[in-house]
Order: C-alpha cells, then sequence, then structure tokens
C-alpha cells in the first residue's frame, strides 16, 4: 500500500498531461478532449480513493498518518530548495472531494457546453486546473502550493473570461485575477518572512519542517513590530492570500463577477473548490495560525487557544458571512444569488476555522462543496432550460416543467439553510455554531453566525419560489427576448444524472460528522471514533441545535410569507412587466387584500417596517459593496495609473529631455564652433591677418614695457 | 577548445554573406542561420560537457606584449549560460527576421557581426580584448537600427550609440586607472582582481565602472536608451539587444566592477539619506527601475513600448540580485539574465515580427479592433504564455530568478523586497493592459470586409517561438541545470574577494 504515495504525484500530473495533450489536439476534436479529460479524471479519482483507503488503513492500524515525500528541485544559496508532496488525513479528504465534483461537473459540461465552439479549449482549462486544484492539495511545500495556487488562479482567469467576447466577463476576468493578486502578494511576503525565519518552506519534515515543534518554537519566540510574534505575522499575511481567494470581506468583490464564466466553472471553482482553496490553506497551515507561547512550551497544540491570528480569521469569517447573506437577499440573477450565498458561507468556514478548529471548518467546506456544486449545476440547468435568462423575475413554474431540477435543486437549497437532520448543511453549520457558542472571546461571532443562518434560509426560499413556484414568467418578456423559446424543457440526462448523484450526496454527507458519531473530527485528527448518541444529551448542543433549527424554520416561514404564500403571476396579469415588478420584500401593502383582511396589516407592518429596514440594509450593503470596497480597489487602481503617468512624465520630460538636452548643446556648441570652419580660404588668412597683428602689437606692447 | 569558434564563425559567416552575389535571399537567410546553428550547438556541447562550471581556458596567447595584453579565452559557469542564451536568441532572432527582403546579405552580416562579438564580450578573460569587443558590438548594433529601423530609427540608434559610448568611455578610464595603479603590466582579470586596490581608489572605481556597464544593462536613471532603441530596432535587433546586449552590461557589472572593486561595495562610513554604502545606492536604483519600469509599461500606448519599459523593470532585477552579495541573490541575477533574455526576445518577436509586420501599427487602440486573436491566434497564444511566463507565474524561468532574487533581497534588503513586491504586481497589470487591449479587445468591426486578411504566422515564427518557450519551461522546471554550473563559478578564486565579504 506504500505505493500509493510514491505515486500521488500522478493525481495532480494526470489532468495537466491530459490538459496538454488537449491543447495540441485541433479544435474539432470534440470527443476526444473531453473523453481524456474525463477519463484522467476518473483515474485521479481511483487513486485518490486508494489514497483514501490507504489512510484508512493506516489510522485502523493506529500508525502515523502523516507520510511524505520530499525531494530536491534547485539549490537555493548554500542550501537545497527542496519540494514534496504528503497524505495525511485532511489530503484524502479533500483529494476524494475535488476528483469527485470535479468528476461530476466533467461530465455534466459535455451537456452543457455541447453547443461552444470552443469545446476542446474548456476542457482543456478545465483539466488544467483540476491538476493545478489537486497539486495544492497534496502539496508538502508552501512553494510547491503557491506555485499550484497561482496556477489556480490563472486557469480561473482564463475561464471566467471563457466568453471573452463578453466585454463584462473580460472584465470580470481581469479582476479576478488582480484582486486576488493583491492577496496573493502577502502570501508571497509571508511565504518569504517564513523562509528567512526558518530556512525551509516544507511544511513536514522529520522534525524540521516549518509547521514542526522546533520551527514553530522558534517562531513565537520572537517578537516583531506592534509586539505582535512573527508566527502571528507569517500567519496573518499568508491569510491575506486565502481571504483573496476565499472571497472574504474585503477581498471578496471578484466573486460576484466571476459568474460571467460558463455555469460549471462556477459550479467547480467558484463554489466547491477553487474558492475553498483558502480554507483548505488555513487548514493546512493550523499548527502555525494556532502557534501561541503556551503550546510551544508544552510542546503539543492545544487547538481551541485564540490566537491573534485565529481571532482575526474568526472576526473577518463572522463578518463576511452576514455580509454575503444580507446582499443576497437584494438580488436577482440567479448566480449571483449563489455567489453571494458562497461568499457567506466561506465566512462560515473561516469562522469554523477559527472557533473550533481544522474538523470544523473543512467539515462545512466538504458538505458545502457538495450541495452548493449541486445548486450551481441546477441553476446551470435552469438556464439552460430558459435559454440563457438568469433573470430570477422572468422564470417561475419551473417546477412541473423541470421535475428532476425542481427536486435536486429543493435537496441543495434545505442543504444549504440547514434543514434539521436529514440534510448535511445541517450538520456542518451546527457544528461551527456550537464551537462559536462555546469560543471563550465573544459570542458576538455566534450571534452574527445564527442571524447569517436566518437569511440564508430566507433568502432561498425566495429564490427557489422566484424560480420553480407559480407558472412561467419567460412568455410575458418573451418580446424582450425574441431568442427565448416559450417552454423550458429538462436537462438531457448527462447533466441531470451528475444533480442526482450530487442531491444524494448532499443529504447523506452530515452523517459523516453529527455530534454522535465524529467520524470525520475524528479522522482528522487521527484518534478512534465511536457511535454514542449520548452526545445529544449535552445541553449546550442541544440549545444550540434547537435555536438554530428555530432560525431556519422562521427563514424559511419568512420566505414563504413573502414569496410562497400569493402567486407571483397576479401581476403579470395585469399586465405588468416581470422586471418591472417589486419584490415582495420592497412591497407595500397589497390594496386588494388590506381591504379584505385587516388581520394581515399587522403583517404588512412588519413588512414594511424590519423587512424594509432589511431590504434597506441589504441594498447599503450592495451599495458599500459597489462604491466603497469596489471604490476602495478603483481607487488604489487609479492612484497606481496616476502615479505611472507622472512616471512616464518624468522619463519624457526630464530623463529624456536631460539627455536631449546635452545632446543639443553638444551640437549647438559644434554648430558655433563650425562658424569658423567656413571653409574660405579668404576668411582663415583674414583671421590668421588679424591673428598676426594682435600677436605683434602685443608683443610690442610687452617689449616696449 | 572548440568554444573559440564561436567568435570565428560567426565572422566568417558575416563575411561569407557579404561576398554571395545579389538577388540571392534565401540562401543568405539559410547560410545564417546555418552559422547561429553551428555556434549554438559549439555553445550547447561546451555545457553539456562541461559540468563543473569551473574556469576553463579556451586559448590564451600573447597579443601586445609590451603592455602584457593577451589573446586569451576562458570560460566559467557564467559565461557557458550567456553564450548559450547568445545561441539561442541568434537563432530564434534569425527565425523572427525571415521576411526582411531588403539588403539582406547586409543585414544578416551586421547581424552575425553582432553575434560574434557578443560572443567574444562573455569568452574575453583579458580586459582589454573584452573592451575590444564590447566597442565592435556597438557598430552594427547602430547600422541595424539605423538602416532596418522604424519609428524615430537615427534618433534612435544615435541615442544607443552616445550612451554606450559614455558607458565604455566610463569603464575605459577605470581599467586604465586599475592597470597603472597595480602596475603588474597585465589587463588579465583574474591578476587584477587579485590585487589588493587601496580602499579609497576603489570607492571611486567602483562606481564608475559598475555604471559604465549598468548603463547597457538599463539602469535608473540611465534607461533612457533602452525603450528608443527597443522600438527603432528592427525585430531581430530588439530581440538581440533586449536578450543579450543588456546582459554584456549586467555580465560587466558581475565580472569585472564588482570582482575588480569588491571593496567599493563596503560602507561609506557615514549615511546620507539612509544609503551608508554604493551597494545601498544601487540596490535602491534597482528597485527604483523595478518599480519605475513597470507602472511607465502600465500606461504606454505603443505596444513595442511596454515591452521596451518591461525590459527596464526586470533588468532592475539582475541589478537587485547583483546587490545583496548572497549567492543566493547572485545565483538569481544570473538566472534572471538567462530567463529575461529568452523572455524579452519571445516578447519583441510577438511584438515586432508577428504583430506589427502584419498590422503595421503598434497602437494598442488600433490593435484593439482588428480582432487578432482571431487572425492570428498562434500570436495570441505565444503572447499570452510569454506574458505569463514574464509576470513570473510558476512552471517558467522568471518565476525561479525572482523568487531566487527576492529572498536573496529579503535578507539583505527587506524593506526593498517589499517595494518589489508593488513592482511585481504591477508586472501583472501591464501585461494584462497589452494582452487585452493589442489581443482580446471588444470585437470591432469585421476586419475582413474592410482590409486584406492577414498572412497565417508562418513556420519559421512558430519554431522560433517554440524554441524560446522551450527554454524558459525547461529552466522553470528543471533550474538546476543552471546552477550546476553558476554555482561552483561564483566559488572560483576569481570571487574571493566579493565572498569573503570585507564589506561586513
Amino acid at each position: 500500500m506504500t505505493g500509493i504515495v510514491q505515486n500521488l504525484w500522478l493525481v495532480p500530473a494526470l489532468p495537466i498531461l491530459a490538459a496538454g495533450i488537449i491543447a495540441l489536439a485541433k479544435q474539432r476534436n470534440r470527443v476526444f478532449a473531453a473523453s481524456l479529460a474525463i477519463g484522467s479524471m476518473t483515474l485521479s479519482f481511483l487513486l485518490s480513493l486508494c489514497a483514501f483507503a490507504h489512510v484508512l488503513w493506516l489510522s485502523h492500524r493506529g500508525e502515523a498518518e502523516l507520510q511524505v515525500v520530499n525531494f530536491r528541485w534547485f539549490q537555493f544559496g548554500n542550501e537545497w530548495l527542496r519540494l514534496g508532496w504528503m497524505l495525511n488525513p485532511l489530503t484524502a479528504v479533500m483529494l476524494l472531494m475535488v476528483t469527485f465534483v470535479g468528476l461530476l461537473i466533467f461530465i455534466y459540461s459535455i451537456g452543457y457546453m455541447a453547443h461552444d465552439e470552443n469545446f476542446t479549449r474548456f476542457f482543456c482549462f478545465l483539466a488544467l486546473f483540476a491538476g493545478a486544484m489537486l497539486g495544492v492539495v497534496i502539496a508538502n511545500s508552501l512553494l510547491l502550493l503557491f506555485m499550484c495556487w497561482e496556477l489556480v488562479g490563472l486557469t480561473s482567469y482564463l475561464l471566467i473570461g471563457f466568453w471573452y467576447h463578453n466585454p463584462r466577463a473580460a472584465a470580470a476576468a481581469k479582476k479576478a485575477f488582480i484582486v486576488t493578486r493583491i492577496g496573493d502578494l502577502a502570501f508571497f511576503l509571508g511565504m518569504a518572512w517564513l523562509y528567512a525565519q526558518t530556512g525551509t518552506l516544507l511544511f513536514y519534515d522529520n522534525g524540521a519542517g516549518c509547521l514542526e515543534h522546533t520551527a514553530l518554537a522558534s517562531l513565537v519566540a520572537q517578537t516583531t513590530i506592534l509586539g505582535l510574534t512573527a508566527s502571528t505575522g507569517i500567519a496573518l499575511l499568508i491569510f491575506c492570500g486565502a481571504a483573496g481567494k476565499s472571497g472574504q470581506v474585503p477581498l471578496h468583490v471578484w466573486l460576484p463577477d466571476a459568474m460571467e464564466g460558463p455555469t460549471p466553472v462556477s459550479a467547480l471553482i467558484h463554489a466547491a473548490t477553487m474558492v475553498a482553496a483558502g480554507v483548505f490553506l488555513i487548514a493546512r497551515i493550523y499548527p502555525l495560525m494556532s502557534a501561541s507561547l503556551m503550546s510551544a512550551h508544552t510542546g503539543m497544540a492545544l487547538p481551541l487557544h485564540p490566537t491573534v491570528a485565529l481571532q482575526v480569521v474568526t472576526w473577518v469569517g463572522a463578518i463576511t458571512a452576514v455580509f454575503g447573506a444580507i446582499i443576497a437577499v437584494a438580488h436577482y440573477d440567479i448566480k449571483r444569488i449563489l455567489a453571494y450565498s458562497t461568499i457567506s458561507q466561506l465566512g462560515y468556514m473561516m469562522m469554523g476555522l477559527g472557533v473550533g478548529g481544522v474538523a470544523v471548518g473543512m467539515f462545512h467546506l466538504l458538505t458545502h462543496a457538495f450541495f452548493k456544486a449541486l445548486l450551481f449545476l441546477g441553476a446551470g440547468s435552469v438556464i439552460h432550460g430558459c435559454s440563457g435568462e438568469q433573470d430570477i423575475r422572468r422564470m417561475g413554474g419551473l417546477r412541473k416543467l423541470m421535475p428532476i431540477t425542481f427536486a435536486t435543486y429543493a435537496v441543495g437549497m434545505l442543504a444549504l439553510c440547514g434543514f434539521p437532520l436529514f440534510f448535511s448543511g445541517f450538520w456542518s453549520k451546527d457544528a461551527i455554531l456550537h464551537a462559536a457558542h462555546t469560543w471563550s472571546v465573544s459570542q458576538v461571532p455566534f450571534h452574527l453566525g445564527a442571524f447569517g443562518a436566518l437569511l440564508t434560509a430566507f433568502y432561498m426560499t425566495r429564490q427557489v419560489y422566484y424560480v420553480f413556484g407559480g407558472s412561467s414568467r419567460l412568455a410575458g418578456a418573451s418580446h424582450a427576448s425574441p431568442h427565448a423559446s416559450t417552454t423550458p424543457r429538462e436537462s438531457a440526462a448527462v447533466m441531470t444524472i451528475p444533480l442526482l448523484i450530487l442531491a444524494s450526496f448532499a443529504m447523506l454527507l452530515g452523517l459523516i460528522g453529527t455530534p454522535a458519531w465524529p467520524w470525520l473530527q475524528a479522522f482528522l485528527d487521527g484518534q478512534p471514533t465511536a457511535l454514542h448518541f449520548s452526545a445529544f444529551a449535552n445541553v449546550y448542543l442541544l440549545t444550540v441545535m434547537l435555536s438554530s433549527s428555530l432560525l431556519v424554520f422562521l427563514g424559511l416561514g419568512l420566505g414563504w410569507w413573502f414569496y410562497g404564500r400569493k402567486p407571483m403571476e397576479d401581476s403579470q396579469k395585469a399586465g405588468a412587466m416581470p422586471d418591472a415588478m417589486p419584490d415582495a420584500v420592497e412591497q407595500l401593502q397589497p390594496r386588494i387584500f388590506a381591504v379584505l383582511n385587516h388581520s394581515f396589516y399587522v403583517d404588512e407592518l412588519y413588512a414594511a417596517t424590519l423587512l424594509r429596514l432589511n431590504a434597506g440594509w441589504a441594498s447599503v450593503c450592495d451599495w458599500l459593496d459597489r462604491w466603497v470596497w469596489n471604490g476602495a480597489v478603483q481607487t488604489v487602481s487609479h492612484l497606481a495609473l496616476g502615479l505611472a503617468w507622472a512616471d512616464d512624465f518624468v522619463d519624457t520630460r526630464i530623463v529624456n529631455a536631460g539627455f536631449d538636452e546635452g545632446c543639443q548643446s553638444v551640437s549647438r556648441g559644434g554648430q558655433i564652433l563650425a562658424l569658423l570652419q567656413g571653409g574660405q580660404v579668404q576668411s582663415y588668412l583674414r583671421r590668421i591677418g588679424f591673428a598676426l597683428i594682435a600677436l605683434a602689437v602685443f608683443l610690442l606692447w610687452g617689449a616696449r614695457g | 577548445m572548440m568554444l573559440a569558434w564561436t567568435i570565428y564563425i560567426s565572422f566568417l559567416g558575416a563575411l561569407a554573406l557579404l561576398l554571395l552575389p545579389k538577388g540571392s535571399a534565401t540562401l543568405a537567410r539559410s547560410l545564417a542561420l546555418l552559422t547561429t546553428i553551428v555556434t549554438f550547438a559549439i555553445t550547447l556541447t561546451a555545457f553539456v560537457q562541461h559540468r563543473t562550471g569551473a574556469l576553463l581556458t579556451v586559448t590564451q596567447k600573447s597579443w601586445i606584449p609590451s603592455l602584457g595584453i593577451e589573446y586569451h579565452l576562458a570560460a566559467d559557469g557564467i559565461s557557458l549560460i550567456l553564450l548559450l542564451l547568445t545561441g539561442i536568441i541568434a537563432i530564434a532572432g534569425i527565425l523572427f527576421s525571415w521576411n526582411i527582403e531588403r539588403r539582406v546579405q547586409e543585414f544578416f552580416a551586421f547581424y552575425l557581426l553582432l553575434i560574434g562579438a557578443v560572443y567574444g564580450v562573455f569568452l574575453s578573460y583579458d580586459l582589454f580584448l573584452l573592451f575590444v569587443f564590447y566597442e565592435i558590438v556597438i557598430i552594427p548594433k547602430y547600422f541595424l537600427i539605423a538602416i532596418w529601423g522604424s519609428t524615430r530609427r537615427e534618433y534612435g540608434a544615435m541615442k544607443l550609440a552616445l550612451y554606450s559610448f559614455i558607458g565604455s568611455a566610463m569603464v575605459l578610464v577605470g581599467l586604465l586607472a586599475a592597470y597603472i595603479v597595480a602596475g603588474a603590466k597585465s589587463m588579465a582579470l583574474e591578476d587584477l582582481a587579485r590585487f589588493p586596490f587601496p580602499l579609497h581608489f576603489q570607492m571611486w572605481a567602483f562606481p564608475l565602472v559598475f555604471v559604465g556597464f549598468a548603463i547597457l544593462a538599463g539602469m535608473w536613471p540611465f534607461h533612457t536608451w533602452a525603450p528608443t532603441g527597443h522600438v527603432a530596432a528592427p525585430t531581430a535587433a530588439s530581440m538581440l539587444l533586449a536578450g543579450v546586449v543588456m546582459k554584456l552590461g549586467a555580465y560587466g557589472c558581475l565580472r569585472v566592477a564588482m570582482t575588480l572593486f569588491p571593496l567599493g561595495l563596503g560602507p561609506w562610513g557615514f549615511h546620507v539619506l539612509g544609503l551608508g554604502s554604493w551597494r545601498d545606492v544601487f540596490a535602491l536604483l534597482a528597485v527604483i527601475g523595478i518599480v519605475y519600469g513597470a507602472l511607465v509599461a502600465l500606461v504606454q500606448k505603443d505596444f513595442k513600448f511596454v515591452i521596451g519599459y518591461s525590459s527596464i523593470s526586470h533588468m532592475g532585477f539582475i541589478l537587485l540580485g547583483l546587490m545583496t552579495l548572497n549567492q543566493l541573490g547572485l545565483a538569481g541575477a544570473v538566472v534572471q539574465m538567462f530567463s529575461h533574455g529568452v523572455l524579452a526576445g519571445l516578447l519583441f518577436a510577438v511584438v515586432g515580427r508577428m504583430v506589427y509586420d502584419r498590422a503595421h501599427t503598434r497602437d494598442l487602440a488600433t490593435l484593439g479592433p482588428m480582432n487578432l486573436n482571431k487572425a492570428i491566434p498562434f500570436a495570441a497564444v505565444t503572447f499570452v504564455v510569454a506574458g505569463m511566463a514574464s509576470m513570473g507565474l510558476p512552471g517558467f524561468s522568471g518565476f525561479v530568478a525572482e523568487l531566487m532574487i527576492l529572498i536573496g533581497a529579503w535578507r539583505a534588503f527587506p524593506l526593498f523586497a517589499v517595494c518589489v513586491g508593488i513592482g511585481i504586481v504591477a508586472g501583472v497589470a501591464y501585461i494584462w493592459r497589452a494582452m487585452q487591449q493589442a489581443f482580446f479587445a471588444e470585437a470591432g468591426v469585421e476586419p475582413t470586409s474592410m482590409q486584406p486578411p492577414l498572412p497565417p504566422i508562418s513556420i519559421p515564427e512558430r519554431l522560433g517561438a517554440i524554441l524560446l518557450i522551450g527554454a524558459s519551461v525547461a529552466v522553470g522546471l528543471y533550474p538546476q541545470m543552471l546552477l550546476n554550473v553558476i554555482l561552483p563559478a561564483l566559488h572560483s578564486p576569481l570571487f574571493d574577494g566579493l565572498r569573503k565579504g570585507s564589506w561586513q
């Protein structure tokens, strides 16, 4: 079984190789490209399964689960720079998730991209992306991780801008690349600092790696500016990189725009894997994040000790979680709602890492990967069925027309909302909230998280009613977009089967991390597990669980109250355009009901105050998002451009003009001197004559004296 | 040893080209290509055979005995790498100037003369000989630009020649002073490097010679010849200029200025504006060059100026690497010489040959509507790959080199390393902007209706692009290939003065 560790590099290498071969192939070879990409991904998946089995076997036997293979890359000054890969439970779980979700999305893409002229190129990029992402997962060196990380960023750029002839897609791709690069710059500086301090970038190297005790002890012992330890400084710099990739406030601005890419890309990159890479990075360097003087002295990690770095992670995560959820309430684009929801969920993961450790954050990462991929693919199926329509106001009634899509989407939505007991999102979100509840520093992240859960349930209900409820509003909009076919139809099996598989996982995956059988937690920590239902008897746990369930029901109920209760086509029958129809949250008292039933006035009053406030707040946040955060990025870029113009001015007007001026004065001097060289013998003679006379006068003058 | 033949074959090739009958353009091209391939084969053989990287004397004959000047050619690991680079760029340059129709023989004759002289500089071990070759380089460079150039070619050519001469005058003064002070009647590099020049002498001779060479390496604020020169030059000449001629300057800085006068890098004993030595001064200038070059490139309207200024930025990395004075930074600087040589060559090839020779404009705003990524997709792909490599994407040579230099700089000047980060981000931005505007702008009017379709990318261009990308990827994936010979060279007695760190 040890062979799998030696050959683990094949997992990322196979898709990259496939991408290389596809790149050389002609655009026409569609079947070849798709089968090569899917075949390589299948092999990677099988290898990941072997790796996972290997780790399970090791943990069953109680052996050390961490296995590394390091090799020399090149001489770096006096020492060798070494890279390597590793296999531990975290890697194994991530590998399995990425290859499996990736494989399903690859298959789905065959259907979704079937009519695209650049089908081959799409699979090339997709395979390259998968390879790079798998490289991030297995890397045992911060440098190798960074290299794959950059490659992931590049392929993400290429895929967001896949339809580059759409200027918004091109702009979004550029924005994504540059915003994440700002985070990566901090990441790089953190890496350089880490290397300067510890002299190694390998994570684990038989005691000499930078995440092992010796290096950490030396890092926490050093204090730098502002009284932070070196480990905190490095951890925070690396966290900036993670925040950029994982769309944390304030570096999240690129993620909603990234939805201009094809939907499978949104599912794979901007929901399941790439955006999770930041969370994964924090999980990977968790020993560094949680390193404190205390843990250095005792020689063992204390995972729940809130170090400065972890507190920052928690606060940023909690704020992002609520921020994303609020904005999601006020959007109409089906993919943008999901994008803001992703931002919000990534915030939960970060918060989970901050308050509860690796297992809590990773659990939500895994469940989220499945149900969010499911939601995005479902949204893709909807968009495909509606011939490219993305505005939820022009959908509706799809429940009957696209039954499989509806059923799977509903599963994904309930999982995302955290519907109790039967859906994975419940368990993973609950683990985070429970950990936040017991956090020693502050209760505010818990309250933020709980509020976010309420909002999540609300906006997802709203979306589902808009898209699937009532009857179709597509026809009403057909004169606005004449290409829209009148009746949406269910997508092909190649698209629906991945949906079904993902839906089943979105329900079942929660079972690996319930409080009664915390298998994932134990697996990641390397401890044995046992089934014991007595865990539910814990009062705190039950309180958190019940209150979060209540919040979810409240959110669902509110959503139903505003969007599901009365059919949405009413206003359309009145002749209004679906676009002009105000959102129910914004709607004031509907007059007919107001006259008939006074009891509703109370509710409508609530709607007019509390929820309007909410909507107002949502639009404030949206405004903030557009103008403040985005504006900050824009201002910085304008400043840089201004500086660049100034430099250009200096270069042409001063540095260059100095040279030109120098040349001209030399040349003028030459011209003046050239006047003497007229070439006329007479003038030369005349000058010689004058000179002789002057000389004679001078000599005579001297002789006289 | 065979290496000396790189010089002779190039010169003979130039002579043979002039003797060819008129009108045999294909023959002239093939002959030039053959010549460069032979010289490349020689350098590659030497590179493969000479794995240790230690000094290897090629030929040593007395030349002017009364002055102790010798015809002494030798190569160590550093010169081997630059010779290899010259060989690669020379082939690629000819492949990318396959479409030259005017005065073909003369063009390639000047070209081979330039190549031969560059080989000569990299092989010279006697400083007088080095200086002679260094001067020979200037002449064909001037004519290549002035005759076959484009935008403001006389201006660009003259500016380049003047800057080169000023630089070499400074070098000459410094070398003569060293010769006289040492009084050993020898111009051999190792003899002079061994001589303990007095501190106060080194303190003025070092900056003189260093700046003299650094002018050709495009050091800010003496860089202004470079963008205009690059822009004015025909494609092959820009490739040589950015690819190898700028490396001559950097090579001279490392090989001559820093080995002869290591004490000149030491502290002055006082501080001006926080700068305490020439080392600090030049490191600061290098960092300014990196950031400044990148920022100026960000707002250029002319495609070729973008690349021209990017060269300033990348050459700043080399100078910064030299000034770190640690093994990591120095080795990184040599890798960056190779990397920038290949990548700048590639970028100029795309802009000058693939785009300009077809579209007849380099204005980014005009190129946008021409829908170039549909018209010449190979050029777009090549530019994307070259741009990625240039911005330091892992897997390409630039990443390895910049990583080594940055970590080296982090140890020597932590603050500067942070500033360089800004330059790297700006580096992403300017490549991005140029790429977006030139190739992927919004598709405007259909070009086919108005103008004839652009000619497709020819086979020589494809071969040249593959050669250069291949070189960059090979080094990016396995940099030890170069480091195997660089590190022993840095440990040779020649660099004793630097290594012993008498300034610390």
